[in-house]
């Protein structure tokens, strides 16, 4: 069970006491130390740990050997581990990958990108060249439009939520490229096209490439990750993952978009009257999701503080609401600053926990004014065959016994 | 690689050959018609230089070897041509596997269904455009050799695909002139995004 093969931080604590006291009483019985340790002693540890040097300094780093978070894999994606995480940058080991084609093996030497139509001077760039033009930072998520699992009680926030992360990208700003190559202003999209054996390929509006599309070749301070494009790829702040093109070989631009299968039998949403079907919805739109509580945690009475993400692709959170009794009443939870546009925003709450059955859900606002919806009130805004795109509430139900499992059952209908 | 070359409408492409044209004078007054940058980042920062010279300029060969792309209007389509029965012989090779023999789905997706009310999205149902399925199949099936059709093998799938569909018939010969004409059943469904944010559910 792909359950099985997780170790949330929260389910792993008590593992880890217990495999270093059976490490301790065997160091114990054939040591110096020489009398047999009946019982933990405090400090006993950072005794030990004291007494014998250390690894030195070493090329690359890793992690814990108690710390193992890990990406869920299937067939077609690999889910971020939202409930290991504590910040609001995902490493980038751990960023979600959605891919079509699989990851190609790219040599950056031989990689270029051709950006050709609707231009003055079509143009070949090398990955030198993109990194010698102007280069601009941005914190932003990214969040594939197919990012919900409805799942049983016994489902991660990983599972429920995990095709989103955020990274500090680096890179050009698309505009300064396109200056470079001559846009012509009559242009209205672009076709982003990539080099997998998907030859993935969307068509963008010209005047998202004027706002704030970049093509980066940086994840969190060092080179893409091949899972999210290296060596560069197209940026989309804000919208749909898909459209972020990976691996980018080719940019054209023109007069019409190119209705690639991508935009049409794939990624559009058909609506509730039965026969239209919504395309190029690229914004996502503002979602939260509580990461702490959460299955498989269980929890004793008292105080607890309730964490989570919040995001909206229409620019900054402005509140999160809380609630610990399925939404009869909410209180607002705290934003860990600085809240930034299209991007994971820390929301939390102090809570405290009586003992008797709760259920824990969390609520976005975004600075449009847009209030995360329910899932009933998406239903009725899109009818029942929508599958992208879904953003609604989700909850932790929190028996007496203090399980927390999943809120499936408000996903249901 | 040698792909075919494109044929069909060329004013869509003329700025991919008239090469690499002067560049001092046009960049500014093009730059100051495009639209006003509405994002957080303003771009670009007007201490730039007009050009920073950087990349290479494109040739014919560059982007004809690339310029896979089929408009939903047939740019881009190449020469040669095939029907229903030439695509059966395909299907069964290179498809059926995964598809079904009938289209009817299996591993990978149905491709065969004329019910608009169906929750399974065929190329019957919930496809606009006859000429992008040219593109999708050319560039990426099948998932174990993609871009390993020829032409002709391609728009006989075009064709095998189109006729299961009942939209042409099993006769009809499916080229860079047939093909944009073919209408589509899905044509007419696919609507623009219109969430704006603020408080409305959509």
């Amino acid at each position: 069970m792909a359950n099985e093969r997780i170790q949330p931080q929260g389910a792993s604590a008590p593992r880890r006491r217990e495999r270093l006291t059976r490490r301790e009483l065997l160091a114990g019985a054939t040591g110096a130390m020489g009398a047999a340790a009946v019982a933990p002693v405090a400090g006993q540890q950072s005794i030990t740990t004291t007494r014998r040097a250390g690894r030195g300094p070493n090329e690359v780093d890793q992690r814990s050997r108690f710390v193992t978070p890990q990406r869920d894999p299937s067939a077609t994606s690999s889910r971020t581990p939202l409930q290991d995480l504590r910040g609001t940058i995902t490493p980038a080991d751990l960023h979600f990958e959605r891919h079509h084609g699989g990851v190609p093996d790219i040599d950056p030497a031989q990689y270029e990108l051709l950006i050709h139509g609707m231009v003055d001077r079509p143009t070949v760039f090398s990955l030198a060249d993109l990194q010698q033009f102007p280069a601009t930072s941005r914190i932003c998520f990214l969040e594939c439009s197919g990012n919900l699992r409805r799942g049983t009680p016994e489902t991660l926030p990983q599972m429920v939520c995990g095709l989103t992360s955020q990274t500090e990208w680096t890179g050009v700003l698309l505009s300064t490229v396109l200056k470079e190559v001559g846009a012509d202003p009559n242009a209205t999209w672009f076709l982003a096209e990539g080099q997998d054996a998907a030859v993935m390929t969307r068509s963008i509006p010209m005047e998202k490439a004027f706002d704030d599309a970049m093509i980066v070749y940086a994840q969190n301070g060092d080179a893409l990750m091949p899972g999210n494009g290296y060596p560069a790829r197209l940026l989309l702040p804000g919208w749909e993952g898909n459209s972020s093109v990976k691996w980018l070989r080719r940019i054209e631009l023109a007069e019409q978009p190119f209705m690639t299968r991508e935009e049409t039998s794939k990624y559009t949403d058909p609506l509730g009257d039965g026969n239209t079907v919504r395309q190029f919805s690229f914004v996502m739109d503002a979602r939260s999701i509580v990461t702490d509580p959460a299955f498989p945690r269980v929890i004793e009475p008292g105080w607890h503080e309730i964490r989570g993400l919040a995001w909206s692709g229409r620019g900054r959170i402005t509140a999160v609401d809380v609630s610990a009794d399925g939404g009869t009443t909410w209180q607002a939870a705290t934003l860990q600053g600085p809240v930034l546009p299209k991007a994971h925003v820390r929301f939390r709450h102090r809570w405290e926990w009586s003992g008797e059955p709760a259920e824990i859900m969390s609520r976005a606002t975004d600075e449009t004014g847009y209030v995360q919806p329910t899932w009933e009130a998406l239903r009725a805004a899109r009818g029942p065959r929508t599958r992208y795109h879904q953003n609604p509430i989700t909850s932790w139900t929190v028996g007496d016994d203090g399980r927390v499992l999943f809120g499936a059952e408000r996903l249901r209908s | 690689m040698t792909r075919p070359r494109p044929v069909g409408s060329e004013s869509t492409r003329r700025a991919d050959v008239v090469g690499w044209v002067g560049i001092v004078g046009i960049v500014g007054g093009l730059w100051l018609a495009a639209p006003a940058a509405a994002g957080q980042q303003p771009s670009p920062p007007s201490d730039h230089p007009d050009i920073f010279g950087l990349g290479r300029p494109a040739t014919t060969g560059d982007i004809e070897a690339l310029d896979i792309d089929v408009m939903p209007d047939g740019t881009g389509l190449p020469e040669g041509n095939g029907t229903a029965t030439d695509g059966a012989r395909t299907w069964a090779r290179a498809c059926r596997g995964c598809h079904g023999p009938e289209g009817e789905g299996g591993t990978a997706a149905p491709v065969v269904g004329r019910d608009p009310n169906s929750t399974r999205p065929t190329v019957g149902n919930y496809w606009p455009y006859a000429t992008t399925l040219y593109d999708y199949i050319n560039r990426a099936m099948p998932r174990n050799a993609p871009g390993s059709l020829t032409a002709p093998e391609v728009y006989g799938l075009v064709a095998w695909i189109l006729a299961k569909n009942d939209i042409i018939t099993t006769e009809a010969v499916m080229d860079a002139r047939t093909l944009p004409a073919v209408v589509m059943p899905a044509r007419d469904r696919f609507v623009r995004d219109d969430r704006r944010g603020g408080p409305e559910v959509r």
